[in-house]
């Protein structure tokens, strides 16, 4: 295998590139079916991180990953199973969209200070064989929230893969 | 509020027991601490606890990643097409009606696999300083001129033999606050998708002969010195232009694709 060209960190100058308009609603916000998938991004002393990015990944309710095009745009295409979110000032992150038809959200996070890309999975409540801590809870109006822990008691558990 | 880099470090101000102040370190310093930790054995891939880069302090995880075997959306990357991109975004020069000050040039090269496989009609995001280092986001309050006439920010889709370009204004190195006197070598910000979701990648391009380079932590995360060369583009003459624009080359590879790829067996 070809060795892989290094990451860097995303740094702290990329909202005006990497965002878009609609980029964290994979379907508009309070449509039919739709749920809000959203928590924190925090650092190792339980402070916000105001300048993260999460791009998830995600199977459409029948549990079919769409290969559609319109990612970006999301011009009249269907469900195309991608979003990004930059936190905010809180270091709150949050997206509309729908449950997975499989057990679990693919995530990336990204941020200033953090000089790779880490991955991780949210899964859904009740999801079986699910990995230890990456549950995302229900709250009563009926969101689902993943906090995301870059160090500390609490911190995440972070995903490696075989050709990663 | 954003946290830009050159304002003061939150991280050092949230733990009092820091035993350091980050921003009156010196070049020496950093540098030392960045020798101590390159005579360990190198590595291709950052380091995430790497201090000469002080903001990774609180920001990088302390447990092993966990291995996985990818599965559903994992397998799988988004994709773009030609409605998500216009071609003129991969012009930097002529987005705001007027040409943008500095020096002309093409970045171009092609996205592979780890396989050696183009990675096709994929989405090629990139942001950078103007040529006075400075960029045009409003976190970014060093006293440098923004220019009108760029926004620094393009996009492509590679073709199918994998191949990008651009067309932008070299951009200025420029001063930070992770320590005294503190200089990002010049770059270009790239975010990348594969075919797969395992491959995204999001990096930095940097220039031939950029002597900031051996000086600044964000680069020398990479310890191994042939993986922190493959972040160095090439000048290339054959595709400079005459009174034009000057060329440059940068190949990006990234990991390998778990979809085509047969675990090795012992059976």
């Amino acid at each position: 295998m070809t060795e892989a060209t290094p990451g860097q960190t995303v740094g702290p100058f990329f909202h005006h590139a990497l965002a878009f308009p609609g980029d964290a609603e994979l379907v508009p916000f309070g449509s039919a079916g739709s749920v809000v998938l959203h928590g924190y991004v925090l650092d190792g002393a339980g402070a916000p991180v105001p300048d993260a990015m999460i791009e998830i990944r995600q199977a459409d309710a029948s549990g079919v990953v769409p290969k559609a095009g319109g990612s970006l745009r999301r011009r009249g295409a269907g469900f195309t199973g991608w979003g990004r979110c930059c936190t905010d000032a809180a270091g709150h992150y949050w997206f509309s969209t729908i449950e997975p038809g499989l057990p679990f959200f693919a995530v990336t996070v990204f941020a200033r200070g953090l000089l790779d890309r880490l991955f991780t999975r949210i899964y859904l409540p009740g999801a079986p064989e699910a990995v230890d801590g990456l549950v995302a809870s229900r709250e009563d109006d009926g969101r689902l929230r993943f906090d995301i822990h870059l160090q500390g008691p609490s911190e995440t558990v972070f995903l490696k893969y075989p050709r990663t | 509020m954003l946290s830009g880099e050159r304002k003061a470090p939150v991280d050092a101000e949230a733990v009092p027991s820091l035993t350091f102040d980050p921003v009156t370190s010196s070049q020496h310093e950093i540098s030392d601490e960045i020798a101590e930790i390159h005579a360990d054995s190198p590595r291709g891939a950052p380091l995430l606890d790497f201090a000469p880069y002080r903001s990774t302090r609180l920001r990088h995880p302390t447990k092993e990643l966990q291995l996985v075997d990818p599965e559903g959306a994992e397998l799988v990357a988004p994709v773009f097409g030609h409605s998500d991109v216009d071609p003129v975004e991969s012009d930097l020069t002529v987005q705001r009606g007027g040409d943008p000050i500095g020096e002309r040039i093409r970045v171009h090269g092609r996205v592979l696999d780890g396989d050696g496989r183009p990675v096709r009609r994929q989405l090629v995001e990139i942001w950078q300083a103007n040529s006075a280092g400075r960029y045009a986001h409003q976190g970014d309050q060093h006293p440098a001129p923004l220019d009108p006439n760029f926004t620094g920010v393009g996009r492509c889709l590679t073709d199918d033999d994998g191949r990008y370009s651009f067309t932008s204004i070299r951009p200025g190195p420029y001063p930070w606050r992770n320590h005294h006197n503190a200089w990002r070598p010049a770059h270009i910000h790239f975010s990348l998708f594969g075919t797969d979701f395992t491959q995204r990648l999001i990096t930095q391009m940097y220039f031939p002969g950029d002597q900031l380079l051996a000086l600044d932590p964000i680069a020398q995360s990479i310890t191994d010195p042939a993986a922190l060369a493959r972040l160095v583009a090439s000048y290339d003459h054959s595709r400079s232009e005459h009174e034009w624009l000057l060329g440059y080359r940068w190949d990006i590879v990234l990991t390998g694709s778990h979809a085509t790829y047969l675990e090795p067996s012992d059976d």
